[in-house]
Formats: C-alpha cells, sequence, structure tokens
C-alpha cells in the first residue's frame, strides 16, 4: 500500500521507472485515497476507474475538454455535455503517457475565489474542511495537497491557480500568456485566460509545464518558448534581485499572519544571497481590480454567448426561439456567471463602452507600462499571493465585492499578461500562505530557479497537519511493501 | 445607484437572460455597487493612452492552407439537444 500524501509526481515517476510499482497500482493507490478523503473534500467531480496511459496519474480542472469524458466547467448549463475532442493540453498530458485521473471541481466558467460558486457544490480546504480551498481551481489545488493527485492543471484569468495553490499550500504556476494552448478550454475572458500547473514542488510545476507548454497550431495566441523549460536545481540565489512593490507595506487588506510569513520569507531570501529592494506599483493595487472587474466580464458576456441551447448542452422547451434562449441562459446560469454577463454586456453597450471597456483597456495599457518599470533593474516582482488565509465556507459569499478583493494581489500581472508563481511560505493560525513570483513575460525559468531555491530554504511541509499521522517521507509504507 | 432597474432589464434584454423579478431587483442592486467600485477608472485622463486588447506583441504567423478533415457529423450533434437530420431544431423564430 502506498501512501500519496507526500508522492510528489517525480517520486511517483521514479517509482514507476524503477518498477516498484506499475501505472496500474499506482492509479488504483490514488482512488483508494479519493474513496478516502473526497467524500469530505469534494475535490473531484468525476474520476476514471481505469489509467489511460504508462505514466502517472493527473487531475484537470473541469474547464479542460476531455474526449469522451463529461465537462461542465462546474455550470449546469453543461450538465452532460461530453466533448468529441481533447482540449490541446489534454492531448499533450496523454502524449506524454500521463494517465487522467479525474475532472476536478471549479467555480462556475472559473469564475470565483472559493469554488463556492460551482453548481455543484463547494470544495473544502484539506487544512481546514470548514474553510474554502480558494478558487476557481479548488478542486485541483485541495486534490494535490490532500495527496489525491500528484499534480494537477488549472485555468488562470486573475488568479485561479495562484491564490488556490496559496490556500492550499501548493506550488502553482500561471504561465506568460500565449505560452499555453487554450484551445479546448471553456473560455471565460480570452485576453486573460492561461491553463497552468499546480504541484506540490517547484520541480513538477516546471515539470508539468515542459509538457503542456509551447505553441499551437489550433490557438492563434500562442507563442514558441524562446528557451526551453530547466528543471531548477541549486539552493542559492546570489546575484538575484527580487523587488517587493512598496504599496504592498501600506494594503490594510493584508492580514498580519499573512505579512508576518511573507517577511519571514523575504529573510530567508537575503540569507540566499538575494538582494531585496523596492519598486512601485501604485495603479496597480488601486486600479487593477476595476480594470479586471471590466475587461474579463466583458470579454465573459461575450464569450458566454454561445451557450444558447441550440448545438450543446441545457435546452429549455419553449414556444419561440426567443424565449428558449432567453429561459435556457437564465436557467442554465448560475449567480455569478450572470453577474459578470450583466456587467459585461453593460461595460460594451452604447453609450457606456467608452467610459467602462474603453477606459479600462486604457488603464490596462498603464499597467503594463508600470509591471515593466517595476522590473527594470529586478529579476522578480515579489508579493504575497493572497492577501488573507483560506476564509470560512460562507464567509464572502454573499458579497461579490469582498469575493473580488480576494484577488488584489494576483489580478495586476495577469491583466500585463506576465508569469507568475506561488509557492508556500508559511503558516498563520496553522493555514497555508502563498508567496507569488512574478517574472517578466517568458521568465518562467528565473521563476522556477528562485522558487526553487526558496522552497529548499522554507522547508514547508505540503501535507496538511490534520493529515500527517499516517503519512511518511518516503511515500512508502515503513515494510516497503509496494502493494 | 449608478444603474437603474429599467437599464437592468434592458441590459438583461441585451445578454439574452430571461430573469426573474427576484434576479432583478438583486442585480440592480449588486452591479450598482460593483460599478461604483469599478468607476474608480473615470479618475484616469487616459485621452493619450492607447487601449490594450492583447497582452503580447504577437505578429501574424501564417500557416500552409492544408485542407483537413472536419469533424463527423455524428460527433457535431452527438451533444445537441434536438437534431433532425443534418439539422439543429429549435423553437420556430420570429414572432
Amino acid at each position: 500500500m502506498i501512501d500519496t500524501l507526500r508522492l510528489t509526481a517525480e517520486a511517483a515517476i521514479e517509482l514507476l521507472e524503477r518498477g516498484e510499482m506499475s501505472a496500474p497500482e499506482l492509479h488504483a493507490a490514488y482512488l483508494d485515497a479519493i474513496a478516502e478523503r473526497d467524500g469530505e473534500l469534494h475535490c473531484y467531480l468525476r474520476t476514471s476507474e481505469e489509467p489511460s496511459g504508462e505514466g502517472i496519474p493527473i487531475a484537470l480542472k473541469d474547464v479542460i475538454s476531455t474526449k469522451g469524458i463529461e465537462t461542465t466547467a462546474g455550470s449546469r448549463i453543461l450538465e452532460g455535455y461530453t466533448p468529441v475532442f481533447d482540449a490541446t493540453v489534454a492531448a499533450r498530458v496523454k502524449g506524454a503517457g500521463l494517465s487522467l485521473l479525474g475532472k476536478t471541481n471549479t467555480d462556475e466558467f472559473a469564475m470565483g475565489s472559493s469554488t463556492e460558486n460551482s453548481a455543484w457544490g463547494p470544495s473544502r480546504n484539506p487544512w481546514d474542511p470548514t474553510r474554502v480551498p480558494g478558487g476557481s481551481g479548488g478542486g485541483t489545488a485541495a486534490a494535490v495537497s490532500a495527496g489525491l493527485a500528484p499534480w494537477g492543471l488549472g485555468s488562470d484569468t486573475g488568479g485561479s491557480i495562484k491564490q488556490p495553490s496559496a490556500l492550499c499550500g501548493n506550488a502553482g504556476l500561471r504561465p506568460t500568456y500565449g505560452t499555453v494552448s487554450r484551445y479546448g478550454v471553456v473560455a471565460f475572458a480570452s485576453s486573460l485566460d492561461q491553463i497552468g500547473p499546480v504541484a506540490k514542488t517547484v520541480r513538477d510545476v516546471a515539470l508539468l509545464y515542459s509538457i503542456v507548454a509551447g505553441r499551437d497550431p489550433l490557438d492563434s495566441t500562442t507563442a514558441d518558448l524562446p528557451e526551453v523549460v530547466v528543471l531548477p536545481e541549486g539552493d542559492s540565489l546570489a546575484g538575484v534581485r527580487l523587488a517587493v512593490p512598496r504599496q504592498v507595506g501600506e494594503l490594510d487588506a493584508i492580514e498580519p499572519g499573512v505579512r508576518a510569513s511573507f517577511e519571514a520569507a523575504l529573510g530567508q531570501a537575503r540569507e540566499l544571497g538575494a538582494e531585496v529592494g523596492e519598486c512601485e506599483l501604485p495603479l496597480s493595487y488601486r486600479y487593477g481590480m476595476p480594470c479586471y472587474y471590466l475587461v474579463a466580464p466583458a470579454e465573459a458576456s461575450s464569450n458566454l454567448a454561445r451557450y444558447d441551447g441550440v448545438r450543446y448542452g441545457l435546452r429549455t422547451t419553449a414556444e419561440s426561439y426567443d424565449e428558449m434562449v432567453e429561459r435556457t441562459r437564465d436557467d442554465g446560469f448560475g449567480p455569478e456567471p450572470k453577474r459578470r454577463i450583466m456587467l459585461g454586456t453593460y461595460a460594451l453597450s452604447s453609450g457606456y463602452y467608452d467610459a467602462y471597456y474603453g477606459q479600462a483597456q486604457r488603464v490596462r495599457t498603464l499597467l503594463i507600462r508600470e509591471h515593466r518599470e517595476a522590473l527594470e533593474g529586478f529579476d522578480a516582482i515579489v508579493t504575497p499571493t493572497s492577501p488573507t488565509v483560506a476564509f470560512p465556507i460562507g464567509d464572502k459569499a454573499a458579497d461579490p465585492l469582498a469575493m473580488y478583493a480576494c484577488d488584489l494581489l494576483t489580478i495586476p500581472s495577469c491583466l500585463a499578461g506576465l508569469p507568475g508563481l506561488s509557492i508556500p511560505c508559511g503558516l498563520s493560525d496553522g493555514l497555508p500562505v502563498g508567496l507569488q513570483l512574478i517574472g517578466p513575460q517568458f521568465g518562467e525559468n528565473g521563476l522556477f530557479r528562485i522558487g526553487h531555491a526558496l522552497e529548499q530554504a522554507i522547508g514547508f511541509d505540503t501535507v496538511p497537519e490534520r493529515l500527517r499521522v499516517a503519512s511518511n517521507p518516503t511515500g512508502l509504507t515503513p515494510s516497503g511493501d509496494a502493494r | 445607484m449608478a444603474i437603474s432597474r429599467d437599464e437592468v432589464l434592458h441590459v438583461a434584454r441585451l445578454a439574452r437572460l430571461a430573469l426573474t423579478d427576484d434576479e432583478v431587483e438583486r442585480l440592480t442592486e449588486e452591479l450598482g455597487a460593483i460599478l461604483d467600485a469599478v468607476g474608480v477608472v473615470a479618475e484616469l485622463d487616459l485621452a493619450d493612452v492607447p487601449p490594450t486588447s492583447h497582452p503580447l506583441d504577437l505578429v501574424n504567423v501564417w500557416d500552409e492552407d492544408d485542407p483537413r478533415t472536419s469533424l463527423p457529423l455524428d460527433d457535431v450533434f452527438a451533444n445537441a439537444p434536438d437534431r433532425e437530420g443534418d439539422l439543429f431544431r429549435v423553437p420556430p423564430v420570429g414572432e
């Protein structure tokens, strides 16, 4: 019997390569763990009983189309929808031999910061099941954290990979816009959506990124990577220059416990040889969230126009075509997609376009410039990932603006198209705190190197304290009996 | 309030959403609060700033014009709510 709680993807790959386990045995071990713990955590919307490849398993967020396997994006309007083709990222992980373990829970259409907007009910945080795992990719993050998957793919529009990774104590990468294909991924806001990995270690994140990244002829917004992905090694940060935005010191929204953990990590970075300086992002923290909540809903209102009950998905019976479309959409979409469709439609409507959407697009230009200037002379900008640790389920569910504020620190770099890596940097009241590293476009290798060195120094135990009892560092039981 | 009930009804029509009365009431309140919050972008004088619609400076990439097979029709209709032959069937269009 294997203990999947501590098993990294790299360690799992070694188990298979050394012949200590077979792929079906490993798959079964994860299904056992899911059977044991997912009743409480609700990470998975569905699982695959049999391995589909010779390699280790992977969890995919339910916005990623999987041929022959229901894909709902957490929405009732896509209940029963079974894609007839694979998303490019699904095809690439299959091509690398990875085996689909299951589809993970998400806020409806990846809109949210807690998974509470999923039509299928919220996921729970493995560190404290009364709290949210973050969102929208809370299902993947909670699954990795609880040993229900060695790694997984999420999607990130304004923080949906980084924020849940932070709240669940994982490493998660939102890659540079355009490095990973969006073909076959349920669209939310196309100029912002990115696919990226979530795992227990930065090396695993880098390895999975190397599998999925690169130009795809089926997604014309993808670009060739300027350099190959390098798995990070080494524990020195000598010569590395990190910048903390001065405004981060002034943001009341950042909890004291998060701040303490973040500052301790900066101290460790200095001990490893990094220079820690200061940069300025004043516009990003004042206008980032307002800009995002105009641009993203505007694009969402356009993308979600396709759900009209004609070609796939839910259809509500009605006497006329118009009535059918309007009632289908009202029945199929939950409150958050409706809010954003309405907000986006308003921002794009005649008379308001210039004041809202047009203005937000210009603000976006300023944020891109501001980030470019902030990164001058530095290898990465560093901030906390989330202003708070995981919050109780229900806490922000009735207040959209409070929920939107969860992404205060992750949103600006998303608008700028920059890569961001979140790594766990400690605990506050027993809950994980995330540290966000933001690099220049295509600067993933630098983020991996810095993140890996910091990760070694911090020595964060990724296994939730309440699950540690039966766990041990080797991943195998003391007898070494691999089933 | 930044948005009126009539405006919410107008936007719902544009968005093809048959909102219930309760939804209209709730959205009037919520959208008002959200628009107040996002409206701060109006503070900035951005007349000289170009808009950004895409964060990467991409140039056109030309692909060969290779004909490829399309999805088989049975795949295309696999998720159709109502199929009639090779057509999606919908209720009558128009008044």
